[in-house]
């Protein structure tokens, strides 16, 4: 079983019904879940070192314990799975919400009873249409079979689930602005702390968990703490779905043992550079990731490994730079994006990355100039962490500030050359 | 003024549906506002009143979320809605020159409806299909691995 997580998935693109997830030992996670008191659920998840995979890392059995617990917690806890998937170059998630969204489901019944929620959503882009048409399937399918509802499976354990279809924006994602789209708000994010687990949607315990990371879960239930670690190249428990765009010759994704090289990734996975292009740089995971280059070709891609190298894993999805595309170019069009999607919130940010935007445009047009690039390294100690409301337009700093770094040559042939020398 | 002056019976019943799901009425706004453009194809400031109605909010309220969300329609959209992506992955993969096609083919910019009602043309963050790049939706309909040359019979599909 070395690709535990997307085995089953079918390859002509329809989803696996209630009847095919069961005849491969669905639903018998979740089972053997209910028989274990709710606290051993976390702790066999904290002991697997299962990490968030959405991005931002975090272990999932710790997030899980810090939710209140016993007769003095609210009575009322929110589970939510995050399918919100909008990072730029992350393609991810998809795959699992179209190809088997009851081993999702399994994963959010499971976490909802290791903390104990009543009522558990899956928040999901507006854009995955096939998505939410088996999502919808599988969830009434998921209620009639007695896994959802009163007495689940049997139990004294009770879940409601339902779908959330989001109408756009990229902030979304952030957990706390998603709770406020969750009621009915503008999705700008809430301060931390309190934090979700405590202080979440409706002002009650809630989390929220990537779609990947939940999938893990009914394998973790199934297979053991020790058998999921040994799953990864590192010490950090799994397998990832890791992905790779641009001018590979095979985009694609692939699920790997977390920790497997970049070459790896590129070389064998992806097919290496189409012909007539070379490798410039890439961005491990997703659109506000630190670019890295060919000197990192044997990092791990594993958590510790990527930001030991100075960046971070992300999505694990690789947005690939040639040497046919203009670094300032590609840049540009992230912060566009990143402008585009600040909900405007807080200063550094809404005003802070148009400001950026405007200063690489003038750049592509030949009209900037060399005190606009320490105009730029000031915005990326400006929107540092720490200065803004949340994750934002710090990780919009990430590929500008390894950019500038990395590629300083090529900013100062625009200003040099008064154009881009990429047209 | 009542919120049937405004809103449908059908409308009115499937938004009231909704909220009685959740512990406060503000929190079935977006999905009231979803209901709406669903019958309408977009959200004129009567339905923002309608709902506001309904939902004990003030229109103002209602509109500070409907402009918040990128597909909440606050204009009148044509009969198809076509989201070209513009995000990283297909910005490498040359979607210029794709979005230059569907707008040499409609006579339209991003932001605009052809004068027929047919087409309305905006842009759409990363659609989650990079290893297909470039890419588009059209309505609900994902179109990937586009070229300039075969826009022209993507398009003519959609009536």
């Amino acid at each position: 079983m070395d690709k535990p997580l997307t085995q089953h998935i079918k390859k002509d693109g329809s989803w696996l019904s209630l009847q095919e997830y069961e005849a491969v030992g669905g639903y018998q996670a979740l089972k053997k879940a209910l028989t274990l008191p709710p606290a051993e659920v976390t702790t066999i998840v904290t002991d697997s070192g299962l990490k968030g995979r959405g991005g931002a890392g975090f272990p999932t059995g710790s997030k899980w314990k810090t939710v209140p617990m016993g007769a003095d917690a609210p009575v009322t806890k929110y589970f939510i799975a995050n399918a919100d998937e909008m990072e730029p170059g992350s393609f991810k998630d998809r795959l699992l919400l179209e190809g088997n969204p009851h081993q999702l489901i399994e994963g959010i019944i499971i976490g909802a009873y290791a903390i104990q929620a009543r009522f558990s959503y899956i928040f999901l882009r507006w854009a995955y249409h096939q998505a939410a048409k088996a999502i919808t399937r599988c969830i009434h399918e998921a209620y009639e079979a007695g896994y959802l509802g009163e007495h689940i499976a049997g139990s004294d354990f009770k879940l409601d689930l339902s779908l959330h279809t989001s109408v756009g924006r990229y902030i979304c994602g952030e957990e706390t602005a998603l709770l406020n789209a969750l009621e009915g708000k503008r999705a700008n994010p809430r301060s931390k702390p309190p934090y979700p687990t405590v202080h979440g949607l409706f002002g009650k315990p809630t989390i929220v968990n990537n779609v990947e990371t939940l999938c893990n879960v009914p394998l973790i239930l199934t297979n053991g703490a020790d058998w999921f670690m040994k799953l990864s190249k590192t010490g950090e428990g799994g397998t990832k779905l890791y992905g790779a765009s641009g001018r590979v010759k095979r985009p694609g994704l692939w699920e790997l043992p977390l920790g497997v090289s970049l070459r790896e990734i590129l070389e064998e996975h992806a097919g290496g550079m189409k012909a007539g292009y070379q490798f410039k740089g890439v961005l491990p995971g997703g659109g506000s990731t630190d670019f890295l280059t060919e000197e990192h070709m044997d990092v791990p891609m594993d958590y510790k490994s990527v930001n030991a190298a100075g960046s971070r894993l992300g999505t694990g999805t690789l947005i690939i730079l040639d040497d046919k595309t203009c670094p300032v170019g590609m840049v540009r069009n992230l912060e566009q994006f990143f402008a585009q999607e600040s909900c405007g919130w807080c200063t550094p940010c809404r005003e802070g990355l148009p400001w950026t935007t405007k200063l690489l445009d003038s750049l592509e047009k030949g009209t900037g100039k060399m005190e606009d690039l320490d105009i730029l390294t000031f915005q990326t100690h400006y929107m540092a962490p720490g200065n803004t409301f949340c994750a934002l337009a710090p990780g919009a700093m990430e590929p500008l500030q390894s950019a500038l770094r990395l590629f300083r040559a090529d900013f100062e042939r625009h200003i040099h050359e008064h154009k881009c020398p990429w047209e | 003024m009542d919120p049937k002056h405004t809103l449908t019976e059908t409308e009115t019943a499937a938004i009231r549906e909704i909220y009685r799901h959740f512990p406060e009425k503000s929190a079935a706004c977006i999905e009231g506002l979803k209901v709406i453009q669903r019958h309408r194809r977009w959200v004129s400031d009567e339905a923002i009143r309608g709902l506001a109605e309904i939902l004990d909010m003030s229109p103002a309220a209602i509109d500070s979320v409907a402009t918040y969300y990128s597909l909440i329609f606050r204009r009148p959209v044509g009969r198809n809605v076509i989201l070209i992506c513009n995000s990283v992955s297909c910005w490498i993969m040359g979607y210029d020159q794709v979005a230059a096609s569907v707008k040499k083919h409609l006579t339209i910019d991003y932001g605009e409806t052809t004068a027929d009602n047919r087409y309305t043309l905006l842009t759409i963050p990363c659609l989650g299909t990079c290893d297909h790049a470039p890419a588009m939706i059209i309505n609900e309909d994902l179109h990937r691995d586009l070229n300039p040359e075969n826009i022209a019979s993507i398009l003519n599909t959609y009536e």
